[in-house]
């Protein structure tokens, strides 16, 4: 069985890589950002997976029109022990996971939940309004809310008819 | 500070479960960390549900089959779209078969901060005790 390109080449007379000995070509460069998007976006669709473990805690991030949402699920956390900072476009969550000490003569069966320090920083994209950045927990999720800056918001734009 | 504190927490993916029972419920199904010790009067259970409340929760135990289900609502506006998913979010499924017998009416369960605490009292007869064997 011959091997075969996972992807399509742009259309030629005759099999050449498009990219040896000579520069990239505005349309080369495009082809190849979009097939690089298709094939990452097939990559996070498809396997149903996470992401493989990064660094703790993992985040979900969302978006509607007026903020963007940064969530993490942190069960067991006071609020005292945790940390949210920004500077300037970077946001920083550390902490602290402490578990109770159960009794000593306390005999276990499993033991599966950890304690430990954790920190992550993230980079917020550009036209957020740092200032205003607020942060819940409740029922164990950690929920920070980043305001985008008015400029950010997305303004409908009307169509003249001519 | 104890030596077990002082160690990072690392990232890891939420265990799907593996149900013996099928599921009659489309989404995903996940395996809480649990602790799970005892000590000579009680049992006690501590799981960690992020994200559940006490009225999407269900403790039953029926012939020494414990079950723990948790809902996780989804905490997203409508109007809200993903731009990074790290982490999924779904049911929390967990059975135990226990061993001792539990006093039922005596169970206490706390939920806070998404940490659920199930403490299951032993009865009387199955709390430890010295047999003395009689000679014949």
């Amino acid at each position: 069985m011959a091997m075969r390109s996972p992807f399509t080449w742009p259309a030629g007379d005759s099999w050449q890589s498009p990219f040896v000995g000579r520069e990239r070509s505005a349309e080369e460069r495009e082809w190849l950002w979009q097939e690089m998007s298709r094939l990452f976006a097939n990559l996070n669709s498809t396997s149903g997976q996470e992401p493989r473990a990064g660094v703790f805690p993992l985040i979900n991030v969302t978006q509607d029109r007026d903020h963007l949402y940064i969530r993490a699920e942190l069960p067991g956390i006071t609020a005292d022990a945790l940390s949210i900072t920004v500077t300037d476009n970077t946001l920083a969550i550390a902490g602290q996971r402490t578990l109770p000490t159960e009794e000593a003569k306390a005999s276990y069966h499993r033991r599966e939940r950890e304690a430990g320090a954790f920190s992550r920083t993230l980079s917020l994209p550009p036209g957020v309004a740092i200032e205003n950045v607020s942060a819940r927990y409740t029922d164990g999720i950690l929920t920070i809310v980043v305001p985008k800056a008015e400029t950010a918001k997305p303004t409908q734009i009307k169509i003249q008819a001519s | 500070m104890a030596a077990e504190h002082t160690k990072d927490l690392q990232a890891g993916e939420k265990r799907a479960a593996v149900s013996s029972a099928e599921q009659t419920r489309s989404g995903p199904v996940f395996t809480p960390a649990v602790d799970i010790f005892e000590t000579a009067t009680a049992l006690t259970v501590v799981a960690d549900l992020p994200g559940v409340t006490a009225q999407d929760l269900t403790i039953d135990l029926r012939e020494n089959l414990l079950t723990l289900i948790g809902d996780v609502a989804p905490l997203e506006g409508p109007e809200e779209g993903d731009i990074i998913r790290e982490y999924r979010t779904g049911r929390y499924v967990r059975q135990f078969t226990l061993a001792e017998t539990i006093d039922q009416a005596q169970i206490k369960a706390q939920l806070s901060d998404g940490v659920l605490r199930l403490t299951l009292p032993k009865v009387e007869q199955a709390k430890p005790r010295q047999i003395t064997v009689q000679g014949g």
